[in-house]
């Protein structure tokens, strides 16, 4: 399934009435993300939103779902329904660096193993784990669309192709 | 919480090639242009010269155009652009849209990155062509959540058209107004299929939807929707500008045009490649325009022609077969075409392993919502783990073959299909390495550098 596993989500997640806020500045963006589509059609813009609510708290927690929920006139069910679906939603605090190794047919032949084992040793973590600083976050994804530059990884939004471990190395590094 | 802006420190780009092999770059022409993904680039070098042609033409006119050029989907399916367009009911009431199918997620497949980043004007304008063509007023780009930076090029290149009266109310003075948005989605390769992707575009999880209705009747809230691949939109201007029938003629007559091939794996070239359609042929192609086997000392095993959903081929199919690349050549030659993702493997890779590793894919993206591919793609995976931990049985290819029979055809969408294609045509051509799991519970080269 594309969703994380409900033992993940209903493990973590913290149900209360709070509700995220966010500045003018972000709640214009989400402004114009909702003026994109026809107005009796603003859950078009749940997706994107998440994904800026993600951006400004880290993960999609309750305080957030429950702005939206406002936001978007809708009930906080609708938002977790689309929220659980989607694997670029974490639905638990991740590192401040979320490092995600593609681990599908063509990074895997070109390396992806050395690279997995060479991050999760420096960092003393498993795949799926955090480091105890809260600062990295170790994930195996699907296929990124980078196997012609394969092995890569993806730390938050950004690209990192072609590696090899003296990379990976400069690349973690450069991580504050 | 913003994060700290690393882009590329791997080598990125350079590792690759790109470019055009036995063709004019046609969808490529921009890659290695500086500032190519610009407005102002993009229309020194002929871009929106065909919106201006279109605009003159009657929509019927243009959809003829598309049927002669014998442009077929790009985004794996191969159905009929033309045909496509000629679905959308020339006098519903309601607004029709156009989306562009950029969630491009098939493991193989990169190539729309490479458009929509150096040359996104091109795609924005076979979508302006096109809903002119079926007079839709709206127009939406879904990427994939993970590509945020090609959003964000996007963006600026939509901008740009606004500014320059491209896009918004009549573009280039005529009595068309047309306005297009991006749109993420958020990591889920289901919505790569294009009812799932209206589902999403919609705020819900992305489900396929029952058809018919195809969306070209009742799609995106319900209206007359057109959804293509990136590369088909990257086509249609092209397909204007030369005549229908000059850019068919590119290729051959049932497969029309150029097209891109994303090569990755085990060559010494991979990358993005433009090849006529009917390009003669797949071992030239690996062995000679691609740089053959990434090390020299080892030997050709097995290609993924189309993208991760289509049959794996064996090198005795390949080798001396001479394999033509496009829709019939390659069915003839035992796969498909499918996105034109090229996945090339050496001696070193034990195809049951490669197999698992694509149907732990397919159970991960699987949606959950139809049982037979819900619970078909997790079974399998629990039988390969069993093997591939040295719990094989003889009669584990027969149970699988079973199962995937279960799947194939019987699943509510085409990723079922595309679950069970893969582990069909492994047991098929590569039964030594199932065997030697199946019996002597260990791999088909004893040891497994890579995978």
């Amino acid at each position: 399934m594309a969703a994380a596993t409900p033992t993940s989500f209903t493990d973590k997640v913290i149900v209360s009435d709070e509700v995220a806020e966010f500045s003018p500045a972000i709640i214009d963006e989400m402004k114009l993300h909702v003026a994109k589509y026809p107005p009796e059609r603003s859950r078009s813009a749940l997706i994107p939103l998440l994904m800026l609510v993600q951006r400004e708290r880290g993960w999609i927690d309750n305080a957030g779902v429950n702005f939206l929920a406002k936001f978007l006139d809708l009930v906080v069910t609708d938002i977790w329904e689309t929220a659980t679906f989607y694997s670029m939603f974490n639905l638990r605090p991740v590192g401040r660096h979320h490092i995600q190794i593609c681990k599908t047919l063509s990074c895997k032949i070109m390396g992806e193993p050395a690279i997995t084992d060479h991050i999760c040793s420096k960092l003393g973590i498993h795949p799926g784990e955090t480091t105890a600083d809260e600062k990295f976050t170790v994930t195996m994804v699907e296929c990124l669309g980078s196997c012609g530059t394969a092995p890569m990884m993806q730390i938050g939004f950004d690209y990192h192709e072609d590696l090899t471990v003296e990379m990976v190395d400069r690349i973690l590094d450069l991580c504050q | 919480m913003r994060l700290l802006k690393l882009r590329n420190q791997g080598r990125g780009h350079e590792a690759m090639e790109i470019r055009a092999i036995g063709c004019e770059p046609l969808s490529l022409k921009r890659m290695h242009l500086k500032d190519g993904h610009t407005l102002k680039v993009y229309r020194e070098t002929g871009g929106y010269e065909s919106l201006k042609k279109a605009l003159g033409m009657a929509p019927a006119d243009i959809i003829e155009e598309v049927k002669k050029s014998a442009l077929r989907g790009r985004g794996g399916a191969g159905f009929p652009t033309g045909m496509k367009w000629s679905f959308v009911p020339k006098d519903s009431p309601k607004q029709k849209y156009i989306v562009s199918n950029a969630d491009e997620s098939e493991p193989g497949s990169f190539k729309d990155r490479y458009l929509m980043e150096r040359d996104p004007h091109s795609m924005i304008e076979g979508m302006i062509i096109a809903a002119y063509t079926l007079g839709s007023q709206t127009g939406y780009i879904y990427t994939r959540g993970e590509y945020n930076y090609l959003i964000d090029i996007m963006d600026a290149a939509l901008a740009e058209c606004r500014d320059a009266g491209i896009l918004g109310k009549n573009i280039f003075g005529s009595e068309f107004s047309c306005n297009i948005h991006t749109h993420t989605g958020a990591g889920a390769y289901i919505c790569g299929e294009e009812t799932a992707l209206l589902s999403s575009l919609e705020g819900y999880r992305g489900h396929p939807r029952l058809k018919p209705p195809f969306p070209a009747v009742e799609g995106l809230y319900a209206a007359p929707t057109i959804v293509n691949n990136v590369e088909t939109f990257t086509s249609i201007p092209q397909i204007i500008e030369m005549g229908g029938l000059a850019w068919r003629d590119l290729g051959t007559e049932k497969s029309g045009g150029t097209k891109l091939w994303s090569v990755s794996g085990h060559v010494k070239k991979p990358g993005v490649y433009e090849l006529p359609m009917g390009y003669a042929d797949m071992e030239k192609f690996i062995f000679e325009d691609c740089g053959g086997m990434l090390r020299d000392d080892k030997k050709l095993k097995a290609v993924i022609p189309g993208g991760s959903s289509v049959y794996i081929m064996n090198a005795e199919q390949i080798l001396g077969k001479n394999v033509t690349l496009d829709y019939e050549g390659l069915v003839a030659g035992g796969s498909s075409v499918g996105t034109g993702g090229m996945i090339v493997m050496d001696e070193t890779v034990d195809v049951m392993e490669s197999t698992k590793n694509l149907t732990e894919f397919y159970k991960h993206e699987s949606c959950g919502w139809c049982t037979p591919c819900r619970e078909g793609t997790d079974w399998l995976v629990k039988i390969f783990d069993r093997i591939a931990s040295g719990g094989g049985r003889p009669e584990d290819a027969k149970l699988m073959l079973d199962i995937c029979d279960n799947i194939e055809g019987k699943s509510f969408c085409p990723l079922g299909d595309a679950a069970a294609w893969p582990i069909q045509s492994a047991i098929k051509q590569f039964p030594d390495d199932f065997k030697k799991w199946l019996t002597d519970k260990t791999s088909s080269n004893g040891v497994m550098p890579n995978v």
